[in-house]
């Protein structure tokens, strides 16, 4: 036994306790249950509610259990008259001011007090006078407030401090008056805000959305896993007469915790979007047709058939969403490889793809998520990561709080809630000459096309630190954000990380957007591999090749293609003028009315089942929760049915998890590649001198499911602005909140303006996913912005 | 004209600044929260007696807090006022020992004089009579008030009266 355990008592159990740890932390993990209100074992201590008072023997008083530190040989005891007595005047002194209104209070049947009351309260109040009134904040679109019913315990508070980084909530006044509030006026902004719903033990803090339509007991509670990006937390979600009424945290230590993202709790919202496609839909002499699933999937076989006797399978090609399912991209290209094609990708944000018989087998984070909170140095390069992944952005802050340095290189200086170690705020052409220095102050080997870029880069103080941070700790990680894998050069990036990993000591991790990039990799929706990572000898196109390229025929699942794609404008054009595009999508979108010749109406998130493969390259499977709206199916079984009215053999499928074992299966085979060395990278995109575009992914903009969920289109993350650099602002003499003129080849935006220092010089975050530029072009490029 | 907006601690004064600093002094560097109550009493004191929304996300912006916090703070603390008020506060002790010496008829005898109810300011701007101010801790020359920053015992009507008309 450790020195670090103790001996104690609780209701004459003897335990063993870790010293230091408190007399609930010792009850939780024995299952003896104490009630409580304020105590949260993932936050700090308050005391401040009392219900947890228990008797430890030789003390007078009764002591709160949270904030009790076991000691050798401790009694303590739960149940007895004198535990009771307590509690029973703890909970008198709670129902004070509480409203006994159950009935119609939104946490009725799910409330901790509510259920505490009952168990260890009186069955009548002695108390008549009045109850104190408080009133309510609008503090935005996800969480409502009743704040009468608040019980003061401050987990939410202590929650912002604490976990999500950004004190958004105080406890203002004092005394009888005190009250939870938001500074005057201000709304929740923090991507983590929603877990302040779960954590309220009482109806103070509750979902805007979900409010007042469901009760606890009408739903039944399904496992599902957030299709919204690369962590993929666990998710519960709450189903009435098979529709989604909410989504709420499933715990897992090693993802999520006990927390979700905001993206992730109201992204549900997007099912019950007005443009929902509920039946296939057919273009017929330029008119739109209602038809059934036999003859549109007859006109797809007729489409292709044709397609491939006129042009051969090269004129074929599939695009899947990052956030399909691993069956769904598995199907996908097993059906185009089937016709003959290797015209297949995920990769829908990249545009400099050269090196990709370089990638590993499943780019990843190269770490366990939870491995993230102990790296004692990061370099983030390109990479939103608190926006982008919002739960990998909570671990690395743990890593910060805890002493890591970390240090960002990339367009935009992101606010993160930590202090950064150091910072290079660059444009696209600066990356690669920070990363250069980077890897040239770590005397890095660099590979061929980098070399000359690491011998010529200028290496200054700063450039020195962070290379020191990163070789000087154990373990660092070097990771490659969104914004780094839609560089135009992204091939030059990605080597450069790699010299620096590999001088420093540094793990290479990548994160792309999408909730099963990894999964899309291993499933061979790439152009170059088949599934199991076997290597192609002659790689078919990737997505911006087959853009730049055209092709007669398209199969598009699951995104939209001026929201999701490199060069919005260019993808249009190409879907457009293909004699057959043919959509796999969940919403009749007016793009795909206008670019699609067939919509086949398919399921989303929990209305398919299927498995996501997460950063840390691990599979998470779930079951479908509710049916498909209308007509629509599942993708993988449209899929299915399409390769089988085309004849190909092998779709024999009964079911995801058939899919997902033929995956296995594949990945079992000898085909994992090797890093074979040499790849021609693309030459620098011409230096216009003008201001470049930098096409940043906002938070809420990421898949089409997200970008309906209308609660979180309303939040400030949300609103469209184009943030300018100062110096391009005053050249264009635009001030905050001025509206701008974007053009960018044919396409053209007006925008409202920020005015922002933490965008590089020279540089305009126009950001993509959103309606307004939509119709613009590459996410870096030149860009044209003028006082509108 | 820069582009960018201008910041909210700009708003506070070079001598609040000052004053802000030299707390600031006194404590870690890594603690600036230490000084919020210094820097809101400074605030408040340029600003006529009271604070602003501005002025406590200045102090904010300043300290590198959030503004909640500063926020909680100066709805905690009753010395800070969140509303105009008159330029000289009266605060009458009515806790026990002062009530036992007949606060309660002090007090009763200032809204009077000044035709006003506690939490009130007189219409020219003058007094503020604050409320529900608790034990100031001067039991021994109950009952008392504090006008300002002075303490007053042992008061009668006629005593408050002698104080009140000078003050100017």
């Amino acid at each position: 036994m450790s020195e670090d355990l103790l001996s104690i008592e609780i209701d004459g159990r003897a335990l063993q306790a870790r010293r230091g740890s408190t007399i609930i932390e010792v009850a939780d993990a024995n299952g003896i249950h104490i009630p409580r209100f304020c105590y949260h074992k993932k936050l700090s201590v308050a005391a401040n509610c009392r219900m947890c008072l228990v008797q430890v023997e030789k003390v007078g008083k009764p002591v709160p259990a949270c904030a009790t530190p076991v000691a050798e040989g401790m009694k303590v005891h739960t149940r007895t008259p004198f535990v009771r007595e307590a509690q029973r005047a703890v909970m008198e002194f709670l129902l004070v001011n509480h409203p006994l209104d159950c009935p119609i209070c939104d946490q009725g049947g799910e409330c901790e007090l509510q259920d505490v009351a009952m168990g260890y309260g009186r069955d009548s109040s002695r108390y008549r006078e009045g109850k104190r009134a408080v009133q309510d904040e609008d503090i935005g679109p996800l969480v409502a407030t009743d704040l009468t019913r608040c019980i003061l315990c401050t987990r939410c508070v202590r929650f912002g401090e604490e976990v999500a980084g950004v004190r958004e909530l105080g406890a203002i006044g004092r005394g009888e008056r005190s009250k939870i509030s938001a500074f005057l006026g201000r709304t929740l902004d923090s991507e983590l805000s929603g877990n302040a719903i779960d954590l309220c033990p009482v109806g103070a803090l509750t979902s805007k959305p979900f409010r007042f339509t469901a009760r606890p007991w009408e739903m039944t509670a399904h496992a599902a896993v957030s299709p919204h990006d690369a962590v993929g937390s666990n998710l519960s979600v709450h189903v009435r007469r098979g529709a989604v009424m909410r989504v709420v945290a499933r715990a897992n230590e090693a993802i999520n915790e006990t927390w979700i993202s905001d993206r992730d709790r109201f992204g549900y919202l997007g099912l019950s979007a007005a443009d929902r496609l509920t039946a296939p839909r057919v273009r017929r002499a330029g008119r739109w047709e209602v038809v059934d699933w036999e003859s549109a999937l007859a006109t797809v076989a007729r489409g292709l058939e044709s397609v491939l006797a006129a042009g051969g399978p090269g004129r074929v090609g599939a695009l899947a969403s990052p956030g399909s399912t691993l069956e769904e991209a598995f199907l996908l290209q097993g059906l185009v490889r089937g016709l003959g094609s290797d015209h297949v990708d995920h990769r829908l944000r990249e545009k400099d793809t050269s090196d990709q018989g370089l990638a590993p087998l499943s780019p990843g984070l190269g770490m366990p998520i939870a491995g993230l909170e102990r790296v004692g140095a990061a370099l983030l390069v390109g990479s939103n990561l608190r926006k982008d992944h919002p739960l990998l952005g909570h671990r690395l802050r743990k890593a910060a709080l805890a002493g890591a340095r970390v240090s960002a290189v990339g367009p935009v200086d992101s606010p993160f809630t930590f202090p950064l170690a150091g910072r290079v705020l660059t444009g696209p052409a600066g990356m690669l000459k920070a990363l250069a220095g980077l890897a040239r102050a770590l005397g890095a080997e660099a590979e061929g096309p980098v070399s000359g870029l690491v011998a010529r880069a200028p290496v200054d103080d700063g450039l020195r630190s962070i290379a020191r941070s990163l070789a000087e700790s154990s373990p660092s990680v070097v990771l490659l954000g969104d914004l780094a894998l839609a560089h135009p050069q992204a091939s030059l990036l990605r080597a450069l990380a790699r010299a620096i990993a590999q001088a420093s000591g540094a793990v290479l991790g990548t994160l792309p957007a999408g909730a099963n990039a990894a999964g899309a990799w291993l499933a061979g929706a790439v152009p170059h591999r088949r599934a199991g990572g076997v290597a192609l000898a002659r790689p078919g196109l990737s997505a911006a090749q087959m853009f730049d390229q055209g092709l007669d025929a398209f199969l598009c699942l699951g995104f939209e293609p001026g929201f999701d794609c490199w060069d919005g404008h260019r993808a249009r054009q190409a879907l457009g003028a293909a004699p057959l595009t043919v959509a796999l999508t969940a919403f009749a979108s007016p793009e795909w009315e206008e670019l699609a010749d067939v919509m086949l109406p398919v399921g989303v998130f929990v209305e398919s089942a299927g498995t996501l493969v997460n950063a840390e390259g691990r599979w998470q499977s779930a079951e479908a929760a509710v049916a498909p709206p209308g007509d629509a199916r599942p993708a993988w079984k449209v899929l299915r049915g399409l390769a089988n009215l085309l004849g190909l053999p092998g779709f024999d499928y009964e079911g995801p998890g058939e899919v997902r074992e033929a995956v296995r299966a594949a990945l079992a085979g000898p085909g994992a590649p090797e890093g074979r060395g040499r790849w021609e990278a693309p030459d620098a995109p011409a230096e216009e001198g003008g201001v470049v575009r930098v096409g940043e992914l906002p938070i809420y903009a990421v898949d089409p499911l997200v970008r309906r969920a209308g609660a979180l289109q309303q939040t400030r993350d949300a609103a469209p602005v184009v943030r300018l650099a100062p110096d391009v602002a005053s050249r264009e003499g635009l001030a905050t909140g001025a509206f701008a003129r974007v053009s960018q080849g044919a396409g053209e935006a007006t925008v409202q303006v920020v005015v922002d220092d933490r965008v590089a010089a020279g540089c305009a975050v126009v950001p993509s996913g959103v309606g307004v530029t939509a119709g613009l072009g590459p996410l870096f490029g030149p860009v044209r912005v003028v006082r509108a | 004209m820069s582009p960018l907006p201008a910041r909210k601690s700009d708003l506070l004064s070079a001598h609040a600044r000052a004053v802000i600093d030299h707390w600031l002094a006194k404590y870690p560097a890594d603690r600036r929260q230490s000084a919020v109550l210094a820097a809101l009493r400074e605030a408040q004191h340029g600003n006529g007696g009271h604070l602003t929304t501005d002025l406590i996300e200045a102090v904010a912006d300043y300290l590198g807090l959030a503004p909640i916090e500063v926020y909680e703070v100066a709805t905690f603390y009753s010395m800070f006022e969140l509303k105009p008020v008159g330029r000289h506060s009266i605060s009458v002790c009515t806790n026990v020992s002062c009530m036992l010496r007949g606060a309660d008829a002090i007090l009763a005898h200032i809204e009077r004089r000044l035709g006003i109810r506690l939490g009130e300011s007189t219409p020219d701007g003058k007094f503020h009579l604050k409320r529900e101010e608790e034990c100031l801790a001067a039991c021994c020359g109950a009952p008392m008030m504090q006008v300002d920053h002075v303490y007053y015992e042992h008061l009668t009507p006629e005593k408050v009266d002698e104080i009140l008309d000078g003050i100017e």
